[in-house]
């Protein structure tokens, strides 16, 4: 079996998706998680306000996810459309 | 891509509608889900009492929990836009639950019933400005000085289109990667309930979500409603 123009364009498009989800995933794993450990430390002070803290840190997590979505999207763009 | 096993698309295909069920999927669930919605929405309140039963006190607190939500953000004037919010909010909610109903699809999990949604809010959040400022609404797009006006016009429209493209692309990826990953899952070990965690995981996801883009648009509206600084 030759390897054409074609399957070398697949295999690195293949590559790219593979390390755009690895490193896109980077950012918002360790942004949650000071995020998270942020809101424990202020639950851990106040713990009253347990649920204001809990709502408000999952809707700041939701956001900053967002640029590891777009990783994703990009992921899937390089794997179908490509 | 493998052929997937839809409950709705062969009972539609065995009304005759197969061929435009198998290509619009999503659209055939989002029927199914404003189905759910309006059935419910007709049982719980056709037996409204003053001393509430237990349906409809739970339906009463989610509607409660959702206004004062909303009201905290925007003030009592943005009550008016409330049936939009609760709408897109239990719309939502629901489109994302039904993906982890095996043999359905979540009609959130494609990327046009999101930009749809996305671009009501933004259709909705400029007509607020215009309802609320008039001809003013456009000192929202000036900026602060007027020197800098044509500058700060130009990032301020690209910024407009930008929350249509971030607000539909989070709601999308999101439903479209727990989908894709439960499938996954069911595919490598379904036997052993490899898909159960992130099953769980799901619901939360699928709340956190809804709840994510009905804050959006609440403060998206709170925005087009204040004075432009």
């Amino acid at each position: 079996m030759a390897i054409e123009g074609v399957d070398l364009m697949k295999a690195a498009a293949f590559i790219g998706a593979g390390l755009a989800m690895g490193f896109g995933a980077i950012g918002p794993g360790v942004g949650e998680g000071y995020a998270a450990g942020k809101a424990c430390e202020a639950i851990g002070r106040n713990p009253e306000e347990a649920g204001l803290l809990t709502r408000t840190m999952l809707v700041g997590q939701a956001v900053s996810e967002s640029t590891g979505i777009y990783s994703l999207v990009i992921a899937l763009l390089l794997l179908f459309v490509v | 891509m493998e052929h997937h096993y839809y409950f709705l698309v062969e009972i539609l295909s065995g009304l005759g509608l197969g061929h435009f069920a198998h290509g619009f999927i999503h659209v055939v669930h989002s029927w199914l889900v404003i189905c759910i919605l309006v059935v419910g929405a007709f049982l719980l309140t056709k037996h409204v009492q003053l001393v509430p039963r237990k349906a409809q006190s739970m339906a009463e607190m989610i509607v409660q929990g959702l206004e004062d939500f909303m009201v905290e953000i925007t003030g009592p004037e943005g009550r008016a836009f409330f049936p939009y919010i609760a709408t897109v909010f239990l719309y939502i909610f629901i489109s994302n639950l039904l993906g982890l109903v095996p043999g359905f699809f979540s009609p959130t999990a494609n990327l046009n019933t999101t930009l749809s949604l996305a671009l009501c809010t933004f259709g909705l959040t400029h007509y607020i400005g215009v309802k609320y400022h008039g001809k003013k609404y456009v000192k929202h797009f000036l900026g602060p000085a007027w020197p800098l006006a044509p500058l700060m016009l130009v990032i301020e429209i690209i910024g407009h289109f930008a929350r249509v493209m971030s607000l539909s692309i989070r709601l999308f990826g999101n439903i479209f990667g727990k989908e894709k990953i439960i499938g996954i899952l069911f595919g490598l070990a379904g036997m052993y309930l490899a898909p159960l965690p992130i099953l769980f995981l799901g619901i939360l996801v699928s709340l956190i979500q809804a709840l994510v883009f009905t804050l959006l648009s609440i403060i998206y509206f709170a925005g087009a409603m204040e004075e432009a600084h």
